[in-house]
């Protein structure tokens, strides 16, 4: 497998772009998840999302891509209400009804989905996919949807970014400028609920997570500022997803969802211990240099906090 | 024993397992720590098979329980580094486990029955076919007793660290300064988790665990305010989910823990509505009346601002609160009606005057205003 092939071979360049088009969307979109301290909501929402994939095939009968994730942004829409609503109207934590959201909305999925598998409906198959994702099964069209409604969420970034920027780092702020926070908030969500839409059908619900949290986390050990933030994320999303499909593609029993996770779990363990700043390792020389060479000026050291 | 009965009966033993330990993980905001365990063990599972060269439940119980912990710390390491937040630090590690566990499964054991589907939502259909023999003797389904077994292993832990688990959970500052340790606690909580996951998720999945763990609690929390009632309520809303859930499923012809899940939704939903203190229709209720009582309050103080004064009469008619108050038609009637249920207000044919209760009431409102 080389780079050459990527360009070369349909099939390989369909599944390359399409994983690399969701780790930029899924990159630079989850960076608002990760400052917002709402790591876990991508998770529940792409779980969430599963329902609705069954209820649009049960009514359409059609199994378009379009139409399906169509349903699935309608359930992690109805997700993102869900959980809000439960946060805000009772005590029990966000913790909590994300994992409520999540378990429960999942479940009726599976619930629903076994029902379609087993009317004898030879239309069926295929729609178990979207669990783990099936990367290898992406055609040409799969990731011209994929980009129009990517480009469409990030458009909409971009429109916003002020906003966004504000909300992520001041939302009291915000709130006291006249912008909505709570609005705000679920439109980043819903836009977020793209990104999950997009990925659903490469590397399924369970890996979505980190395809929103990793580049995001990776990312933020390089810069200290959003803009950078965004664009690295956006970068090693992409970077995860090409080389997923490297890793994967050509082997036997090599799923490609998984690799593209391990591939951005590499990249987020690089950045962790050796980005120039924060990395750990750094941290870690800098204290035993400190100790050993000037024990007296240890305690004049302003203490830095993040 | 009907294979039906053994189905009924181990989702039962699987929800009391899950709910009893579910209740802390609410009280203690840890959720979705168990979401991630439920998803991190796949690899513990796949070493074990590996270890023992075939599916052993003790290989598989112990690498599944080490994953579980290893998660648990991993997230500890990461959230301790101050470069990542928490929820962010589970967002990592999990899905990174679970990759490594499904790529292991789909590179080594393609052909083995270690399917990532199973791990997801379970086979509870076939708890029935897998008995356990000693000698000749037919001990029943084995699920029954690996549930049953961990069912009392977590009533003994709950029971015996009953004291611990409540200080640690609700004052761990309280709970280090009298010497208990509150990272033992966690780790102990999380050490039964991750073993009731691995016992309940060869029956019915991670999913279903992590549903039985979160939302039967969550349905208690909303009911009850002392900790051994809610207690009881998760393990009974578990149990009747896992009975009617076996119903649902029937019906539909669809998977048990997909229906068994779904009803310990439609439970917490019925809870989140109807509960009496914490429901939302209680609420709204709560807020209607408040809004009426302050209403009356206010007409209490209007009347007595110009009780005696020339303008009282023109002052004190019910269309002149319409306007004034800009009250409309018939809020001004609750408004009057509550007044005159508690006889504070007389009505002497349009004109309104206070009544001696009235006038008390709102001398006291004047004064809590002004304290």
């Amino acid at each position: 497998m080389s780079l050459f092939d990527l360009f070369s071979d349909y099939t390989l360049r369909n599944v390359a772009l399409g994983a690399m088009v969701l780790g930029i969307v899924s990159g630079i979109l989850g960076c608002f998840a990760v400052l917002r301290r709402q790591g876990l909501l991508g998770d529940a929402l792409s779980h969430a999302a599963l329902p609705g994939i069954a209820i649009a095939y049960l009514l359409t009968g059609s199994k378009a891509p379009i139409v399906l994730l169509l349903g699935a942004g309608i359930a992690g829409w109805v997700g993102t209400l869900t959980i809000n609503r439960i946060v805000r109207d009772t005590r029990i934590s966000e913790d909590s009804a994300l994992g409520i959201v999540l378990s429960v909305f999942f479940g009726v999925g599976i619930l629903l989905l076994t029902y379609i598998a087993k009317r004898n409906d030879a239309n069926q198959a295929g729609l178990d996919r979207f669990l783990f994702g099936q990367a290898a099964t992406l055609v040409a069209t799969d990731v011209l949807t994929m980009s129009i409604l990517g480009g469409l969420a990030l458009g909409c970034l971009v429109l916003l970014y002020k906003e966004f920027k504000l909300l992520a780092f001041d939302p009291a702020f915000a709130a006291s400028l006249g912008f909505a926070p709570n609005r705000l908030g679920i439109l980043l969500t819903s836009l977020i609920v793209v990104a999950i839409v997009i990925g659903l059908q490469t590397v399924g619900v369970v890996l979505m997570a980190a395809m929103l949290v990793g580049p995001a986390v990776a990312a933020r050990q390089w810069t200290h500022r959003l803009s950078v933030m965004l664009l690295l994320s956006g970068v090693f999303g992409a970077a995860a997803g090409i080389a997923g499909t490297m890793l994967s593609l050509g082997q036997q029993h090599v799923p490609t969802g998984p690799m593209i996770i391990l591939s951005l779990t590499a990249i987020v363990a690089i950045s962790l211990l050796f980005a120039p700043a924060r990395g750990l390792v750094w941290a870690k020389l800098r204290q035993s240099h400190a100790l050993n060479h000037e024990p007296r000026n240890r305690e004049a050291q302003p203490v830095k906090g993040e | 024993m009907s294979s039906t009965f053994a189905i009924i009966l181990t989702g039962i033993l699987v929800a009391a397992a899950c709910a009893s330990l579910g209740c802390f993980l609410i009280l203690r905001r840890m959720a979705m720590l168990a979401d991630a365990i439920s998803h991190a063990i796949l690899p513990g599972l796949v070493a074990g098979y590996f270890i023992a060269q075939g599916p052993s439940l003790l290989a598989g119980f112990f690498g599944a329980a080490l994953a579980g912990l290893i998660t648990v710390g991993l997230v500890e390491l990461l959230k301790n580094t101050q470069r990542v937040g928490g929820e962010s630090a589970i967002g990592i590690v999990f899905p990174a486990m679970f990759a490594l566990g499904t790529f292991l499964v789909s590179k080594y054991y393609a052909d083995v029955h270690l399917d990532a589907d199973a791990v997801l939502y379970g086979n509870i259909e076939f708890v029935g076919f897998d008995h356990w023999y000693l000698g000749e003797t037919d001990l029943g389904p084995q699920s029954l007793w690996i549930m049953g077994g961990l069912c009392l292993i977590n009533f003994i832990f709950i029971t015996v660290f009953y004291k611990e688990l409540k200080l640690a959970t609700f004052d761990a500052g309280l709970a280090a300064t009298l010497g208990f340790s509150p990272i033992l606690i966690h780790y102990g909580l999380m050490a039964v988790v991750s073993i009731t996951t691995v016992g309940a998720f060869t029956a019915v999945g991670a999913i279903l665990v992590v549903a039985l763990m979160i939302v039967p609690a969550a349905t208690a929390y909303l009911l009850t305010d002392r900790l051994p009632w809610m207690i009881g309520l998760a393990i009974g809303a578990g149990a009747i989910a896992a009975v009617l859930g076996f119903g649902l499923a029937f019906m539909l012809n669809g998977s048990v823990a997909g229906a068994i899940a779904t009803i310990t939704g439609v439970e917490f939903g019925l809870a989140l509505l109807f509960s009496p203190k914490q429901g939302l229709v209680a609420r709204a209720r709560r807020l209607a009346r408040q809004r009426i009582q302050f209403a009356a309050d206010t007409l209490l103080v209007h009347l007595l601002q110009h009780e005696g004064s020339p303008e009282a009469a023109n002052e004190s008619t019910i269309s002149h609160l319409q306007s004034e108050l800009q009250w409309n038609n018939k809020f001004a009637q609750r408004v009057l009606d509550l007044a005159q249920r508690r006889s504070l207000v007389r009505c002497q044919g349009q004109q309104l005057e206070l009544t001696t209760s009235g006038r008390e009431r709102s001398q006291q409102v004047l004064q809590l205003g002004r304290a």
